[in-house]
């Protein structure tokens, strides 16, 4: 009964997000389209930082590093050669890349496979590391592949970056991969494959006990979420259409922390909310950022506030609300219905109380 | 590359190798004490710089009585910062902690755009530091004389408070065993305090230096030193002052010499000291004079 009501739920709310992203074009202006999308993206983005940190327990400052990788192959794939032409006007594009046009769907998978292999390549090294070492050795291989990148003029313009990427990133294609992003790791995290993440997580020296091949379960973690981060990155480049290597630095890894931390470390609901919320806020707040005219005060813009906002917000959380906003806890009806009732019946409680004691409400 | 270029280069991979020693020794020493990389380290560094920009443009102060002011000040935000940011965190697993730092990273940096401006500033001159002194065939500013012997006066002092003083008798305590340590009686909040005081003092002073060598100020000027810094003490072996300063001026000559000899890897330089960290990690990830840590079960 309590099953039957919950699928009913989930159907249903489901079918509503549906019907309401397939119109969405039709009735939102482009500014809320941009801020609809980009949560999507960052859904893919915070999933795949979550299967690390949250399920593995690997922290990864690295994340902005595959993005860039995934990014420029789709870019520089999908690109025509007229518009590469026009791009490389400082030196001529490497000759294989010259002609190459694929469709979208095979250059996103592109981009996250790239993204995958560097991944793998840079874990032989990097997850032999622990904790803060890891961190750096990633937040290293991040700057060196922007580095790299930076320098590679023929094979990605360097630091002029890529301009009139096409503009694939449309509604339904971003909200499907973060559709997909959500059944991937939910299949993930419940298989056996999952679980032993989470025993590497819990206790490395457990899991090696038990025979968990910890080595390779890393690496395969890595490589997921890199793939994840890859695909991220390359919706990101054709939503913005330009991109350059100064984009995906450490700001940027920043900003997904942030959602995975705020909606709860190794939580998938909690990321998707997470998101959302911090997609939202991100733009609701650039507010702070313009001219103020506070009845006191008058500020005439002052830039970086709205990340000063953001910085508090992340050490807040971390200080006093370690779990986020979901702990490790999925959404559930039974949860929502739950604090209904809860709430429903302390309002009545109080309401009896009130009458009882003789006061008019 | 002839003579003279290479003593010109050698003189400026000597105070550059100095600058990140001096700034390394503050990540060791907060990683020796807590286990914890002070993220939020090349922003104190940063501030500090700003500190005394200001204590010398704002007020009349001569830059002797300033740059103690803003020393002062910069030790102050370095215990602030563990009080409110790290203390809390002590006993929670070591992501969070890490989390936080990043946090306070991005906390002071985002609130030096907002208070100091986004523009970059120019450092004043400073008649004593700013002469072209020539020794030979190299000329260099003179206040790349004075930051090897800052470096070098700061060390000595740093291994006289730890190795000759109380306070520092109980820092090695702590960084031995911070529960056994309370209960021999020793002050842990004290201590971790006045690590990061210290620690903070020596960003500062590397922040003045810096800006005198390199005049500009920018509220993000704090990220790359602070990870290069980082990087220098991993190399050195964390938790080890000597290795801090082995690992600033090994990073300092690499970074010069090899844009000095292969000027077509200019562009790579930031690079370098990552490949190197990977490298150092791979082969010996105690770093080249750190112990070596076991892990019981």
């Amino acid at each position: 009964m309590k099953l039957k009501r919950n699928t009913i739920l989930s159907i249903a709310a489901l079918s509503c997000l549906a019907i309401f992203l397939g119109f969405a074009d039709l009735f939102l202006g482009r500014f809320a389209i941009r801020i609809l999308n980009l949560s999507a993206i960052y859904i893919v983005l915070a999933l795949s930082l979550n299967i690390l940190n949250g399920f593995t327990g690997l922290f990864s400052l690295g994340h902005a590093g595959f993005m860039a990788v995934g990014a420029y192959v789709s870019a520089l794939l999908t690109m025509s050669p007229s518009q590469k032409e026009m791009n490389f006007f400082l030196e001529p594009i490497v000759p294989f890349l010259q002609n190459i046009q694929l469709p979208f769907v095979l250059a996103l998978i592109a981009a996250g496979l790239c993204a995958g292999i560097a991944a793998f390549i840079i874990g032989f090294p990097a997850l032999r590391l622990k904790d803060d070492y890891l961190a750096i050795a990633t937040l290293g291989f991040a700057e060196i592949i922007r580095v790299l990148l930076t320098n590679a003029q023929r094979l990605t313009n360097g630091a002029q970056g890529l301009k009139g990427i096409t503009k694939h990133s449309t509604t339904p294609v971003v909200w499907s991969v973060a559709a997909l992003s959500v059944l991937f790791t939910w299949a993930l995290t419940r298989s056996s494959y999952g679980r032993t993440m989470k025993a590497v997580r819990d206790d490395e020296i457990a899991a090696e006990a038990m025979g968990v091949n910890i080595t390779r379960v890393k690496s395969v973690s890595f490589v997921i979420s890199s793939f994840m981060a890859g695909v991220g990155g390359a919706l990101l480049g054709h939503m913005i259409t330009t991109i350059d290597p100064k984009m995906f630095m450490l700001p940027l890894t920043f900003n997904i922390l942030l959602i995975v931390v705020l909606g709860g470390n190794g939580s998938i609901s909690g990321s998707v909310i997470g998101a959302i919320v911090v997609t939202v806020l991100m733009e609701a707040l650039r507010f702070l950022d313009m001219p103020m005219n506070l009845l006191v005060i008058k500020t005439n813009g002052l830039p970086g506030l709205r990340m000063v906002m953001f910085s508090l917000l992340l050490m807040l959380v971390v200080l006093y609300r370690q779990r986020g906003l979901m702990g490790n806890r999925e959404f559930s009806w039974d949860a929502i219905i739950g604090a209904g009732k809860r709430v429903f019946s302390a309002g009545n409680r109080a309401h009896k109380n009130s009458s009882k004691n003789g006061i008019k409400p | 590359m002839d003579l003279a270029t290479f003593f010109q280069q050698l003189a400026n991979a000597v105070s550059l190798g100095s600058l990140y020693a001096l700034i390394a020794i503050g990540y060791t020493m907060v990683y020796g004490i807590l286990r914890l990389i002070n993220f939020a380290h090349g922003d104190v560094f940063m501030i500090g710089s700003y500190l005394a920009f200001y204590a010398i443009s704002a007020t009349a102060m001569p830059w002797w009585a300033a740059f103690p002011v803003a020393l002062c000040l910069t030790a102050a935000l370095g215990m602030g910062l563990e009080r409110i940011a790290y203390r809390p965190l002590r006993d929670s697993p070591k992501i969070s902690v890490m989390i936080s730092a990043i946090g306070a990273s991005f906390l002071l940096e985002n609130v030096g755009i907002v208070v100091f401006g986004g523009r970059p500033k120019s450092f004043p001159s400073i008649a004593l530091f700013d002469t072209v002194v020539k020794l030979g065939s190299v000329s260099v500013l003179s206040v790349s004389l004075f930051i090897p012997a800052i470096t070098a006066l700061s060390l000595l002092f740093l291994e006289y408070i730890v190795h000759n003083t109380k306070t520092g008798l109980a820092m090695r305590a702590v960084s031995t065993d911070l529960d056994a340590a309370r209960l021999m009686a020793v002050d842990v909040n004290r201590v971790i305090s006045f690590t990061f005081g210290l620690g903070s003092l020596l960003a500062g002073l590397g922040g003045i230096m810096w800006t005198m060598r390199y005049p500009q100020l920018n509220p993000l000027m704090g990220i790359m030193p602070g990870l290069k810094c980082f990087i220098a003490a991993v190399i050195g072996g964390i938790g080890n002052i000597q290795g801090a300063v082995l690992g600033g001026f090994l990073l300092g000559f690499l970074e010069i010499m090899i844009v000095a000899l292969l000027p077509e890897l200019t562009g790579y330089r930031d690079a370098f000291a990552f490949v190197l960290l990977i490298l150092v990690l791979l082969v010996k990830p105690s770093g080249l004079l750190g112990k070596k840590q076991t892990v019981k079960v």
